[in-house]
């Protein structure tokens, strides 16, 4: 199991009461398989994928990603299975803007040992992304941005992929590619996945859909 | 992990050369002049210590003359056969340096704490330094010895007084450990006195005060320096919020990017101070020989015109530079910690946060600035002062920011043009990004105000006090006391009115004073102002019944009108009057001429001032007549031009460390301006495709940056007049001794309200450019969300 949620819990304080966003989740996630999230906006999907990543606490509940139980493990911990075990996709690229795309795509798997260049290079060539190498984020359109982090997330051979949206700003086409190279890489590696999106067409393409609503799957 | 994390941060550098040349540049500029300051400060202390070391100079009890500077040889001798043990001296200036002339027998057995050992000198070498031998060579054999102090060389007492065709001494010094059965002084030499080492006046005690006015400047400099590293600093901070979360979230932890970042920041502040202490050394180079000429001067002080590295000052640099960036850095550094990993990774608005600050700012610039007045009143001391002064510059800073906005938002509530509501908003909205660089421009305008009024305050007093006490047309020095009788009565029988001045030196309330003999008459009546004075002074003084003190011999002793001096010890006077005695180290205390002639019958008047309509037919009258030298015969004209000469170099300095201050600030103003224009496009686009044309943005851009720059010179006035006031009533005071009025100076003021605004224009100009060319590709991005 690469991923399990149990009772997971998390409420925010707004203004002067707490609203509660996760009310007792609880779900498994195998090597090799694929999971969409679906809800409205605002129903604790992005809350949920940054407790997995292990970057947002849960307030009661227990996760374990690759066997690790997170509320166990301190920062150093937390940070080094980031590091080898999760990769993650954001809405927002969050790409390095100083660095080359080349420098960050591979900067994930620098970070935890020396990068698999053949690897890499496939990854680009596919995601279309070769002329773009020695260019700057800033250069870039949404769409190659969002290609370029997926590159990053691929290169980096994680066991656990966490994908916020991933193709919301992408075309038709783009977004068909890049889906494809992400389920590739999960068919050859065994890495689970697991994508919170709205798309419906998205969403079928994975083994399993989970519906978020009022903090509780249904 | 950590090559490749240090990769990602410096990428930001390379990507964003101006905030890296910003960071540097503050930090080279900050400690530029503080080291600046401080090489020249370590370079005068070393002179001071080598002159002391070479000539023994506080060491040992002296036997001097009790009139005039020459102790015949047979008077040596003399004492010597009585049993007196003592070394003979010879100290006289030539080709501006100072010939220092010593026994190699008597010296070498009985003055351990000289430096030098005698028996380096050889009877017909002198030594001095390498500056010094320059002068000296075409004299004597010169041996160059670096342990010398500047402006001295020192010889065999024979070689000396050949040089300088004199067979007589100037001091004797009084070896350690004097034979209990020897006569009395007062027999055998009744012409000396003994003057105590500890009543010499220290020369490294009494510049200590300019020395401490230098380091203030350059500590001011230093913090203006400190705020363009804060501000950069800042920004490269919230410009990276997003890198730093991306960083994060790919899995490095949180003590591992702390390390970094304090690794990559304090080895580009290593670089930024090593500029900054190469800078300094070239300023101090610079300015060395005005301070050399100044404290020349001012105090007599000599000091080396040729500067060396010393550890002293450029480790002060570098520490000071590393202390103040690890301060600047720590805060951005917790907000690091504090930081939630998910936090927005848009750049927070830099504005707005410190725009939160800024009631508290207020509270603590309220409180720093009313907290002035009872500490003025309560502190005594220089470094009182100092603190009052640092009240007074830390408050109005922190005043300033939340003062402008309030400004603004004042304008801005009666403005109905759309777009200059636009342009007052956006004006209001920029000043959190900017308020850095407004306060290093206010406090290097109110430094300037401060400053330019305590100089021309002290000129026109100066000038004044020149035209008062310069009062007779010729002042003539005579040699003996024969040519002193011969003098009186040369011009007495010309009815010339003769103002005989006998001098000589005690020590009065544990005070060294020079004490003199006046013949008061109508040109004291007329010209000499009192500070304070009793009823009638002149009458009382005249009659014997009272004396006069100039003001750094009242606020030394704390005696005042009407207070009693013990003068001699039979002889206790109360002070009729106390005058102004500006650009004087020395205590002094005036008695009548009937008075110094009962207490010192032996001693003469040296020094006449003389009052006639035609200088010049008298001058000649007096060569040729009494064979007077024409060189001991100076003019009032060629007087003042020398004192004016002395004052105008000792502020050299200060004009040019105001000038620096000054330009330290716009580029601060620059800095800021530069790094904040990209944060500026997204408020700028909307305004942009709205239909303002980028040329109309960047000249509104301009008119802000003299706009705000007008308003801080408005500030700065009151601030500078304050800082003019502290300076002249309190530091003065404790720094030389003496109280100067306050004049003030519009037009002056009006002058550099002008450069102000023309740095802030210049600073300005290069943004408002690279905005003018800003690609509307650029602007466009903004809308798309692409950025």
């Amino acid at each position: 199991m690469v991923l399990r949620l149990e009772g997971v819990k998390k409420s925010f304080r707004n203004s002067e009461e707490l609203v509660p966003v996760l009310q007792g989740v609880s779900f498994d996630l195998e090597a090799g398989h694929t999971l969409a999230l679906r809800g409205e906006s605002g129903s604790g999907k992005s809350t949920l994928l940054h407790i997995a990543g292990a970057l947002e606490a849960a307030d009661a509940g227990r996760v374990w990603v690759s066997g690790k139980e997170l509320s166990q493990l301190d920062d150093g911990a937390r940070a080094q299975l980031r590091r080898t075990d999760i990769a993650l996709v954001f809405q927002q690229f969050n790409l390095i803007p100083s660095l080359t795309v080349a420098a960050n795509i591979a900067f994930q798997s620098a970070l935890s040992g020396t990068p698999d260049l053949g690897h890499i290079k496939q990854i680009v060539s596919s995601l279309g992304l070769l002329e773009q190498m020695q260019k700057y984020p800033e250069a870039l359109s949404g769409g190659q941005q969002q290609r370029v982090a997926i590159a990053r997330a691929i290169a980096a051979k994680p066991k656990l992929m966490l994908a916020d949206e991933p193709t919301g700003n992408l075309d038709e086409a783009t977004a068909e590619n890049v889906l494809d190279q992400m389920l590739k890489l999960v068919a050859q590696t065994g890495t689970a996945l697991m994508i919170v999106t709205h798309s419906k067409n998205i969403a079928a393409r994975m083994n399993r859909q989970l519906h978020l609503c009022n903090g509780f799957l249904v | 992990m950590t090559t490749w994390c240090l990769r990602a941060l410096l990428s930001h550098w390379w990507r964003n050369p101006v905030q890296l040349f910003a960071y540097l540049a503050g930090l080279a500029l900050a400690t530029a002049l503080w080291s600046g300051v401080q090489a020249i400060n370590s370079e005068a202390r070393a002179s001071y210590d080598a002159a002391a070391k070479t000539l023994g100079e506080g060491q040992y009890d002296l036997l001097i003359p009790k009139q005039g500077n020459r102790i015949p040889q047979d008077v040596y001798v003399l004492l010597r056969k009585s049993g007196w043990l003592v070394s003979p001296v010879i100290d006289a200036r030539i080709n501006d340096v100072r010939l220092f002339g010593i026994d190699l027998v008597t010296s070498a057995t009985g003055l351990p704490n000289l430096a030098k050992e005698p028996s380096g000198i050889t009877y017909d070498t002198l030594l001095a330094n390498e500056e010094t031998a320059l002068k000296v060579a075409m004299l004597a054999n010169v041996t160059v010895d670096t342990s010398i102090a500047p402006g001295i060389a020192i010889g065999d007492i024979g070689l000396v007084q050949r040089m300088l065709k004199r067979d007589d001494l100037t001091h004797l010094i009084l070896l350690p450990n004097q034979p209990i059965t020897q006569p009395s002084l007062s027999m055998i030499a009744p012409n000396l006195r003994v003057q105590s080492a500890h009543t010499v006046t220290n020369v490294a005690q009494l510049t200590s005060s300019f020395h401490l006015n230098l380091t203030a400047f350059g500590l001011l400099s230093f913090a203006v320096g400190l705020f363009i590293v804060n501000s950069t600093i800042g920004l490269a901070f919230e410009q990276r919020r997003g890198m730093i979360r991306t960083i994060r979230s790919l899995g490095v932890p949180m003590r591992t990017l702390i390390s970094l970042i304090t690794l990559e920041m304090m080895t580009l502040a290593v670089i930024g101070a090593g500029f900054g202490i190469a800078l300094g050394y070239f300023i101090a180079a610079f300015l060395l020989p005005d301070v050399a000429a100044t404290l020349k001067g001012l105090y007599g002080a000599q000091i080396s015109g040729t500067l060396e590295l010393r550890a002293s000052w450029w480790l002060s640099g570098m520490i000071l530079a590393l202390i103040g960036t690890a301060l600047a850095l720590s805060s951005r550094i917790w907000q690091i910690i504090q930081m939630p990993l998910l936090a927005s990774a848009n750049p927070r608005a830099w504005v707005i946060a410190t725009g939160s600050r800024f009631r508290l700012q207020l509270i603590i610039a309220i409180t720093l600035l009313f907290s002035t007045v009872p500490l003025a009143l309560i502190l005594e001391g220089l470094l009182a002062g100092f603190i009052l002064l640092g009240c007074l510059l830390v408050g109005a800073a922190l005043a300033l920011p939340p003062l402008l906005g309030g400004i603004l938002t004042v304008v801005q509530k009666y403005t109905v043009a759309p777009v200059w509501v636009w342009f007052w908003a956006d004006t209001r909205q920029q000043l959190p990004g900017l308020s850095l660089a407004l306060i290093a421009l206010l406090l290097a305008v109110a430094a300037n105000i401060g400053v330019s009024t305590m100089v021309s305050s002290f000129r026109q007093t100066f000038i004044e006090f020149l035209d008062q006490r310069l009062a007779p047309e010729l002042f003539v020095e005579v040699e003996t006391a024969n040519q002193s009788a011969a003098l009186e009565i040369f011009l007495m029988n010309r009815q010339i009115e003769v103002l005989p001045l006998l001098t000589t030196q005690v020590v009065i309330a544990d005070l060294p004073v020079d004490l003199y003999g006046i013949r008061v008459g109508q040109t004291y009546r007329n010209n000499w102002i009192f500070l304070d004075n009793t009823l009638n002074a002149w009458d009382i003084i005249e009659s014997g019944k009272a004396v006069v003190v100039n003001e750094q011999f009242a606020r030394r002793a704390d005696l005042w009108v009407g207070n009693l001096v013990q003068v001699n010890r039979d002889l206790i006077l109360p002070i009729a009057g106390v005058v102004g005695d500006y650009g004087n180290p020395q205590g002094q205390v005036i008695i009548t001429e009937r008075t110094f002639k009962d207490l010192y019958p032996n001693l003469y008047a040296s020094k006449f001032g003389v009052r006639t309509q035609d200088a010049s037919f008298l001058r000649t009258q007096i060569v040729n007549t009494l064979g007077i030298k024409n060189n001991a015969i100076i003019n009032q004209v060629g007087i003042k031009a020398l004192s004016l000469e002395v004052f105008e170099r000792t502020f050299v300095v200060t004009s040019a460390l105001n000038v620096l201050t000054l330009g330290v600030a716009s580029f601060a103003i620059l800095m800021s301006l530069l790094t904040l224009a990209d944060l500026r496009v997204p408020q700028l686009a909307p305004v942009w495709a709205l239909g303002l044309t980028r040329r109309r943005l960047a000249w509104l851009e301009l008119l802000r940056a003299v706009l705000l720059a007008g308003i801080v010179f408005v500030c700065a006035i009151p601030m500078g007049l304050a800082l003019a006031w502290i300076l002249l009533t309190i530091i003065n005071v404790e720094a030389f001794g003496w109280q100067l009025p306050m004049y003030l100076f519009p037009l002056k003021y009006l002058e550099l309200g002008g450069y102000a605004l023309i740095a802030a224009f210049l600073a300005a100009m290069w943004p408002a450019v690279r905005l003018m060319r800003t690609p509307p590709s650029t602007l466009l991005r903004v809308f798309a969300s692409e950025r």
